[in-house]
């Protein structure tokens, strides 16, 4: 599961915690202590958007080797992962709560959530959820 | 100053039980020395690496201890190209009259695991599923298909042509053709790369011997001109491997980098570019590379290869020895696999898979994690 300092707000309205650089204004995630944009070592934390628009995805279809991976082989079900596009902001890396290639389109709006982490352990992770039909 | 190539050797790419890195390595580099004539004791310095078979420079005690500068280089996927490299400038500045580069690898099967802790990440973001080099090439090619219309057919061609050229490689690892349906009805990886879309881990090992221009006119071989060597690594805003977040505002790729530059220091354009061997990790990126390099503008590449043009009997032959579709992947040894390749078209030896039209210039690129790339160009 992320560590402290990635996922912030509420289970029902979680947010990513990110920085912002202080000369350029360029946000990243996760926090960054310097910016990879201007080489500023002047940033803040910066909590970003939690709804944004999918702009690209797959579908992971194999069981990822572990390590790194925490979830177990014979447990594994194909989950999707996408990048979300959060306006004005970034583009984040995540798992899709969906992952039915026929119910995913490029373009359609997303909202981050939590779901249970793989491995079992009662922890969470973030992931982002459509908001409509594709 | 310039620099040629005057002699290429290779270990046979795919399985090898029981043969090491290096023993594969010392294969390479002697049969490298034969083709140039020359002995390794005439060898002046000597780079080389693996990602994940050893040390180099431990061949010399294969070859013979004859004292030679040695550097051993590990630099990902461009451990190859950054050998090269490496290699050129200590010729070009006049360090050495002839130089040897060996790179090599041996992988066991399945997809690379790496840690995110090597990489800067949080070991959160393996434990969650999204340290996987697989999924970035998949998003990759989702995006850019959208953009660009490219069709899932025209990622399934590439995969077909590369069979077809591995075929006819008696060194490559996949030699049996497969068909665009074959490839499209293959087990999902990632969507939208089917298995037969992937390259996969492999083995095997390349050497090549550089010369100084005027010494290389003394040696029998008729001299290949390396005319560039250029390497770059990821700005910010380039879309790589292993990128928890990207930034909206896009930037050139490392490849789109590389090859610019190795064209202007060559003097020779891309449209100038008899046969190419680009990065094929899977389909999509010798789609994307193909634009990136500038053999083409985006979008051309639907009808490129729709229309045959990149097949070794069309107007722009792209990995025509296979590529790492058929191949394999060994990190160390696959960006000078890409110039043996080009030298032996060059030279006319590429046998059953000789290029249709004139071979005088060639260009190489190799791309990987986490966003590097190195392009070569060659001509006669």
């Amino acid at each position: 599961m992320p560590a402290d300092g990635v996922i912030a707000g509420t289970p029902e309205a979680p947010v990513l915690i990110g920085s912002e650089c202080r000369r350029c204004g360029v946000v990243a995630f996760p926090r960054q202590s310097s910016c990879a944009a201007c080489t500023s070592s002047d940033v803040k934390e910066r909590r970003l958007g939690r709804r944004g628009t999918l702009w690209t995805w797959t579908i992971q279809c194999f069981p990822p080797k572990s390590p790194p991976y925490a979830g177990a082989a014979e447990d594994f079900e194909p989950y999707g992962v996408g990048y979300v596009e959060l306006p004005g902001e970034l583009r984040v890396e995540a798992r899709l709560t969906e992952s039915d290639p026929a119910r995913l389109r490029i373009g359609m709006p997303m909202e981050l959530v939590l779901i249970p982490a793989p491995g079992g352990n009662g922890s969470a992770t973030y992931a982002f959820r459509p908001l409509e039909d594709a | 100053m310039s620099v040629a190539v005057v002699g290429v050797g290779i270990h046979p790419f795919g399985r090898h039980d029981g043969v090491t890195g290096l023993e594969m390595a010392a294969v390479a580099a002697r049969a490298a020395l034969r083709d140039a004539g020359i002995g390794w004791q005439d060898v002046e310095f000597a780079a080389g690496g693996s990602d994940a078979a050893g040390n180099a420079d431990t061949t010399v005690s294969v070859l013979g201890l004859t004292g030679v500068p040695f550097i051993n280089v590990r630099n990902g996927c461009a451990t190859g190209g950054s050998a090269l490299a490496t290699a050129h400038a200590m010729l070009a500045a006049g360090s050495a009259e002839i130089a040897l580069v060996v790179g090599f690898d041996k992988h066991p099967p399945g997809a690379f695991n790496p840690l995110p802790e090597d990489w800067g990440l949080g070991s959160w973001y393996g434990e969650t599923g999204l340290m996987l080099t697989t999924q970035f090439f998949a998003m990759k090619i989702q995006r850019y298909m959208a953009d660009h219309g490219v069709s899932e057919s025209t990622l399934a061609k590439v995969a077909a042509k590369a069979f077809a050229n591995g075929a006819r490689n008696p060194n490559a690892w996949r030699r049996r053709r497969l068909s665009e349906d074959e490839v499209l009805g293959s087990k999902m990886v990632n969507h939208p790369l089917t298995q037969y879309m992937f390259c996969s881990p492999g083995e095997g090992a390349v050497a090549l011997v550089l010369a100084r221009e005027e010494r290389a006119r003394t040696l029998a071989r008729a001299p290949v001109h390396l005319r560039s060597v250029a390497f770059r690594t990821r700005r910010f805003g380039s879309f790589e491997v292993f990128s928890p977040s990207i930034p909206i505002e896009g930037a050139p790729s490392p490849t789109t980098e590389a090859a610019a530059a190795a064209f202007e220091q060559a003097g020779i354009g891309p449209e100038d570019v008899d046969v190419a061997q680009l990065q094929d990790t899977e389909s999509g990126a010798e789609i994307m590379h193909l634009a990136e390099t500038g053999l083409c503008e985006h979008g051309e590449q639907e009808s490129l290869v729709q229309s045959g043009a990149t097949q070794c009997d069309g107007r722009l032959p792209v990995n025509t020895d296979g590529g790492c579709l058929a191949n394999g992947e060994p990190i160390g040894a696959s960006g000078l696999r890409q110039v043996h390749e080009v030298v032996l078209q060059l030279r006319g030896q590429a046998g059953e898979r000789q290029i249709a039209g004139p071979a005088r210039v060639g260009f190489t690129q190799v791309y990987g994690a986490p966003g590097v790339s190195a392009c070569t160009v060659l001509s006669r």
